[in-house]
């Protein structure tokens, strides 16, 4: 009696999941979005459990509660975590794709046509795929395995060898399904093809990498949506593509770098022979003291933050620091990068969970421009993603990735561990511009002390 | 076939859809656009539970409750931690809600 109603319900739910992207455009909404997303998902849930064709729900409670009891602490992490969660997160989504795909192969098998198995052999490859690589990805991440890419002689000859392999097997399944022994070796390559893909992917190039992993967690699960025949299914993964389609792009445009590239590139080696060693200017090193005094007669400041002050747990004291300087009538924005921290977005997460307001923070287009009326800018912990190199040095590896223009505003402060390089080893002639005052310290040592430095005034 | 085709037509549409609903997505919210894209593409939670649940062979209802735990990490986690960062996007001026 209730049958007629599950495909209403799935109806619901997907319109619900269109209402949560459209609400999270903009962060008056956005929490709407969630609530509507979850509802939606609920929705789904419930109207699966109705289904005539479950016979015992005692294994589906016990994985509602193992999911319920992991999926919480994963909810608490800390936002300096989030890139490595979201990773994590995607791992979790592939593999559920794979395993159900691999379930249904298994059930359905000899009797399975043409079309259901191409998209089974879809779903299980990019399921498997993504779940290592995701894998991998965490690993960096979390630095439990090497954040610089790792690369041996015949890498992507190997790597376009396996993967050619795998898909013939997957093509050679689609036409004889009933080839049983070929499917763990299918498998088994794809998982194999994860681990593969991402060891050559230096810690820079994690941003796109994320977001290309969650668009094939998504298309995973599209294409187990063709398998069940539930359209439910086919567009939430279909939304969930785009999704990670649009940011890889994002990311990709803001590194000025192709997908092949990120892929294939090996980006973030130490760059041999970048044309440094010409550069004999000193270095200015400067003292908490002297930047308070200039900051006391700044009227803009911009403050140009790097994954470097996550790292050094620097941005509770930097936003001490725009409470003293705004206190004072100083006009304090903050300049975002695409591609600063770890994943699309992060650092606006990490300054916003800092007591930072939202509308002091300023994506790259808008603040390029206020550069040059601009007092101070304060770089803390960025390197690359000031680097002027990218605008005139053709040969550098960064040649044409769009970059803030800090070095434009009348006085730079650097606030920096030490001359060692950043990410992508490339050498950064800002730091010995005329207009640059280097202060080495510890980001959130140094920041204390210039709060200090300014409270004496 | 029929069937196939407009499965195809649902796919094309939404990915429409999402593209033109997500390109309107401020770059300040991508963080939580990628965790809640990420819960709601846990919606595999919905085939694994029939697999799980139709107890038509040990493998599959092995497989399949392995994948419904895998799903509610991601639907549990996921909402609860996009809500989390929300929470924490304040205006000058307010204090957090």
């Amino acid at each position: 009696m209730i049958e007629p109603v599950i495909p209403l319900l799935y109806l619901a739910a997907a319109a619900a999941f269109v209402l949560a992207l459209r609400w999270l455009s903009a962060v008056p909404t956005a929490r709407r979005g969630v609530i509507v997303g979850a509802a939606g998902m609920a929705l789904a849930v419930s109207g699966t459990l109705l289904r005539p064709e479950i016979a015992d729900y005692r294994w589906i409670a016990a994985a509602f509660a193992a999911g319920t009891v992991i999926g919480i602490p994963m909810a608490l992490m800390p936002m300096t975590a989030v890139p490595q969660r979201t990773a994590l997160s995607h791992a979790f989504g592939a593999l559920a794709a794979a395993l159900v795909g691999t379930a249904e192969y298994y059930l359905r098998t000899p009797r399975i046509d043409r079309f259901t198995m191409g998209a089974l052999a879809l779903e299980v490859l990019l399921g498997f795929l993504t779940f290592t690589a995701s894998l991998m990805a965490f690993g960096k991440l979390q630095e439990l395995l090497p954040t610089r890419p790792i690369t041996y002689r015949n890498q992507n000859v190997v790597n376009l060898s396996l993967i050619v392999l795998a898909v013939s097997a997957g093509v050679y399944l689609v036409a004889r399904p009933e080839a049983t022994w070929l499917f763990p070796v299918f498998g088994a390559m794809a998982l194999l093809f994860g681990v593969l893909l991402i060891i050559p992917i230096g810690g820079a190039d994690m941003p796109t990498v994320i977001s290309l992993l969650n668009s094939y967690a998504g298309l995973s699960a599209a294409a187990m949506g063709f398998v069940l025949e539930n359209k439910l299914l086919i567009i939430a993964g279909a939304l969930d593509g785009s999704s990670g389609f649009i940011l890889s792009v994002i990311m990709c445009k803001a590194m000025n770098r192709s997908f092949t590239n990120v892929l294939f590139g090996a980006f973030g080696q130490v760059a041999e022979g970048a044309g440094m060693g010409e550069d004999q200017r000193a270095v200015r090193s400067t003292t908490p003291e002297e930047v308070a005094g200039i900051l006391q007669t700044a009227r803009r400041v911009i403050v140009v933050p790097g994954y470097g002050m996550a790292v050094a747990q620097a941005q509770h004291k930097v936003r001490d620091l725009y409470d003293v300087l705004t206190k004072s009538g100083v006009d304090v924005r903050f300049a975002i990068h695409p591609v600063a921290g770890r994943m699309p977005g992060h650092m606006n997460v990490l300054l916003a969970e800092a007591d930072i307001p939202y509308d002091r923070l300023a994506e790259m287009e808008e603040i390029n421009p206020e550069f040059p009326q601009t007092d101070v800018a304060l770089v803390i912990g960025a390197n690359d993603v000031v680097n002027p190199l990218a605008r005139t040095d053709p040969a550098s590896p960064i040649a044409g990735m769009p970059i803030l223009d800090a070095d434009r505003a009348r006085t730079v402060v650097v606030v920096k561990r030490s001359m060692r390089p950043g990410f992508a080893g490339i050498p950064n002639p800002l730091f010995k511009a005329d207009n640059t005052l280097m202060l080495f310290g510890d980001g959130k040592k140094a920041i204390l002390d210039l709060i200090a430095a300014l409270k004496e005034f | 076939m029929m069937e196939l085709v407009d499965n195809l037509t649902v796919f094309v549409l939404a990915t429409f859809l999402g593209l033109e609903v997500i390109r309107r997505v401020s770059p300040l919210l991508h963080t939580p656009l990628m965790s809640l894209t990420n819960a709601i593409s846990a919606i595999a939670v919905v085939g694994a539970i029939l697999v799980a649940g139709e107890q038509k062979s040990l493998l599959s209802t092995v497989l399949g409750t392995l994948a419904v735990a895998c799903s509610t990490i991601n639907i549990v986690g996921g909402y609860l931690i996009t809500y989390r960062m929300l929470r924490m996007f304040r205006r000058s001026g307010k204090d957090k809600p």
